[in-house]
């Protein structure tokens, strides 16, 4: 039903109403609808609309500096990007396991990455519309109202968060952007004060994401119907898995599953991933649209992040995430996994397995070992792959033989859940806003699907924007009929 | 001995005959920026960092001898503005990308901005296009942030006699050049070992693939800011200075 609304046979007779920037996502994209006299949505689109071309800048430059300069495609996850290069950069210096410091290390690394990023969109982004409702009060509809509303909520999330970040500064050298994963290991373990800091605050962590996945679910419970039906979309799935079935949101096999059920590949070597994940160009937005070769561009996309991994792995290795995880699969039939919606609840299951991890880690004391580097024989490709908060990442590159950067391809989470985010709007576009006179609050349903897969903007097109809320409504002829919202 | 001082911001400054007044400043504790200037070679004079105003006048600490009674102003509104411009400009005219580049934390460019206090870039950058030199098995040459303060240049002449770096063109066009028929260091006979290798103050003479090994709170400028690191430094003077076989007969 919902295909046929990407390209409108004749939108020269159609108004065009477009959501520009998409607010509380990170990174700048718009969303325009094509719709005819009547009201009834004829096309609808979302737009990457900035491009900043991390793939060609980096070329030309030594090996040991990408690791570093690739993390500034983000300031809300680069520990993603500084772990798979890292990784990437690990087979170019011909090392295939590091040592246990320096493995355990970079986890616990991601681990405060997925913790204070999954925080970051459930509480700061997204909570406002699941506590408030899609279409209410726009200014109360922030994290300010929620502090305002729910004191308690927004100060787990704020702390939860601020902990993640912690994490990541003792691991990494900073809050944002540290420097410790270098090619073949780490440049740093962890001190015994430096564990004991962390240590003294993981029970309370571990305890609020917990509370976190109860607010999800009880959301999810107490409007069933809508959650379930919101821009509800079927898709085939992938993500990394470990080699006994368990999620692992470092390192793995790729997994792919149909629609149906089907494996398509399973523990698959991601070193060769261009032998099932292509990617497609279409002219209206830079982010390209990966699909799997063996289905096809039309058929072939899928669906990657907290909903896929949740649901495709075999067990979570922490307890407390994997009685969630039997919950939530088990929840109304099964119907929870297959929501659009169902990414927020998914992705606080991640969010307390990540506290689990963390604290099964410091209590590990291969962290505050003294060997941090192995060396290889060098090799000219390398792909590293990781589970990043909002779902697969790859970082590919060629290294000449005087250690220069020649070519790099990176295909990042939110690239490929492209054409899942904008299957999901079109369905929220027919569900809600056919035939509809269009106000702040039901284009607002657009956003809430956008945002439930917590796209990074900013990543996929590797730009970087601001994201004020600004409605238009042009006319046929492209004059301004209304405006909503305010720009700065 | 001598009793011989001169006035630094207000306060005596002592100093031995031949001294310049950076090196008596140095001496005695007391820091004044620079950049171009080390104690191991003869002043150079190029950068101008360390200028100070001296009875009235603005002239490079580096080069001028230190005269008794003479008043000298270093820290002070105005000669820091004059040298947050320099920093400034020196900015612009590389291609200084602090967020990747290794010698970050380690770089006294950067140290120096830190310093005093710059904020924005000042002027529109130049982005010049200058490709790197990585045919060296084991060392990269990143011209993109050559501030051409000729250290290098003092280093395999004086020390290491070998004259391998140069600067060559005028003005604008001044750069760094490298002493072969190919113009690449890999046809050069640099070695890891060399004293040139050591005192680049920016990220331009790199030994490969050891990028990032030092983790953020270990490196130089970690700790303690540039004016204490200098003056750590400060003891050694320029007397030890060697002169270039090399280059000998060919000026």
């Amino acid at each position: 039903m919902t295909l046929q609304l990407e390209t409108a046979p004749h939108p020269e007779t159609l108004r065009r109403v477009a959501i520009e920037p998409i607010s509380r996502v990170e990174g700048h994209g718009k969303v325009t609808l094509l719709i005819d006299e009547d009201n009834h949505v004829r096309q609808a689109r979302l737009h990457i609309v900035e491009f900043r071309g991390f793939e060609k800048f980096v070329q030309g430059r030594p090996f040991w500096e990408i690791p570093v300069m690739v993390q500034r495609l983000c300031g809300i996850c680069p520990v993603s990007h500084h772990l798979a290069a890292s990784k990437a950069m690990d087979q170019i210096v011909g090392v295939d396991h590091l040592t246990p410091t320096a493995e355990k290390l970079r986890r616990l690394m991601h681990y405060g990455q997925i913790l204070q990023s999954h925080a970051l969109h459930f509480f700061h982004l997204s909570s406002p519309d699941l506590l408030f409702g899609f279409g209410s009060e726009v200014a109360r509809r922030n994290i300010v109202g929620v502090a305002a509303a729910h004191p308690d909520v927004a100060k787990q999330g704020v702390l939860l968060r601020k902990y993640g970040q912690e994490v990541i500064r003792v691991t990494a050298g900073k809050r944002v952007h540290g420097t410790s994963s270098v090619p073949g290991g780490v440049n740093k373990n962890l001190s015994s004060e430096e564990r004991d800091h962390l240590l003294k605050d993981i029970y309370p962590i571990i305890a609020w994401s917990r509370e976190a996945v109860a607010l999800a679910r009880r959301l999810f419970e107490q409007d069933l119907e809508r959650y379930n039906s919101f821009g509800r979309f079927d898709a085939h799935s992938l993500c990394l898995i470990r080699a006994d079935g368990a999620m692992d949101l470092y390192h793995g096999g790729l997994r792919a599953r149909t629609v149906d059920g089907k494996t398509l590949f399973d523990h698959e070597n991601y070193d060769h991933y261009w032998e099932h994940i292509h990617e497609e160009v279409k002219s209206w937005s830079y982010m390209k649209f990966p699909f799997f070769r063996e289905l096809g561009p039309e058929a072939g996309w899928y669906r990657v992040g907290p909903l896929t991994r949740v649901s495709q792995c075999d067990f979570i290795p922490t307890p407390f995430a994997d009685h969630e995880r039997r919950d939530f699969l088990a929840f109304d039939g099964g119907n929870a996994a297959g929501a659009t919606l169902g990414y927020h609840w998914a992705r606080m299951i991640e969010m307390l397995h990540a506290a689990e991890m963390i604290k099964e880690l410091l209590h590990d004391d291969d962290l505050l070992g003294q060997d941090l580097l192995v060396t290889g024989e060098r090799r000219e490709r390398g792909v590293g792959m990781i589970e990043a908060p909002r779902g697969t990442l790859i970082h590919h590159y060629r290294v000449d033989e005087n250690d220069l950067v020649v070519r790099a391809n990176l295909i990042v989470s939110t690239t490929h859940n492209n054409q899942a985010m904008n299957e999901a709007i079109r369905r929220v576009a027919s569900q809600y806003l056919d035939g509809q006179t269009l106000t702040e609050g039901l284009l607002n349903h657009i956003e809430v699907a956008v945002r439930a897969f917590d796209p990074c903007l900013s990543c996929a097109t590797h730009a970087l924007g601001k994201m004020p809320l600004e409605l238009e409504l042009l006319g046929p002829d492209g004059a301004l009929l209304d405006r909503l919202g305010t720009a700065p | 001995m001598t009793d011989a001082t001169f006035l630094l911001d207000g306060e005596e400054v002592p100093f031995q005959p031949g001294q310049t007044v950076i090196q008596a400043a140095l001496s005695a504790g007391r820091y004044i920026p620079h950049l171009c200037y080390h104690p191991e070679f003869k002043p150079h004079g190029s950068c101008k960092v360390c200028t100070v105003k001296a009875d009235g006048r603005l002239v490079a600490s580096c080069t001028l001898p230190a005269q008794a009674g003479m008043a000298v102003e270093s820290d002070s509104d105005e000669v820091n503005d004059l040298r947050r411009t320099l920093v400034q400009m020196l900015f612009a005219e590389g291609n200084h990308f602090c967020p990747s580049c290794e010698k970050s934390g380690n770089c006294t460019l950067q140290a120096l901005g830190y310093d005093l206090g710059v904020m924005t870039a000042g002027f529109r950058h130049f982005f010049p296009d200058r490709p790197v030199d990585a045919s060296h098995p084991d060392i990269l040459l990143d011209f993109n942030r050559c501030i051409l303060c000729e250290l290098c240049v003092r280093a395999s002449c004086e020390v290491d006699g070998k004259c391998v770096f140069a600067l060559s063109g005028r003005g604008l066009t001044k750069h760094l050049v490298v002493n072969a028929e190919s113009g690449l260091l890999a046809d050069t006979d640099v070695a890891l070992t060399d004293k040139a290798m050591e005192v680049c103050p920016v990220g331009v003479i790199l030994k490969k693939r050891v990028g990032f090994a030092q983790p953020i709170g270990q490196r130089r400028y970690d700790p303690q800011p540039i004016s204490a690191q200098a003056l750590r430094d400060a003891p050694r003077t320029a007397d030890g200075a060697g002169k270039c076989t090399a280059c000998e007969g060919k000026e």
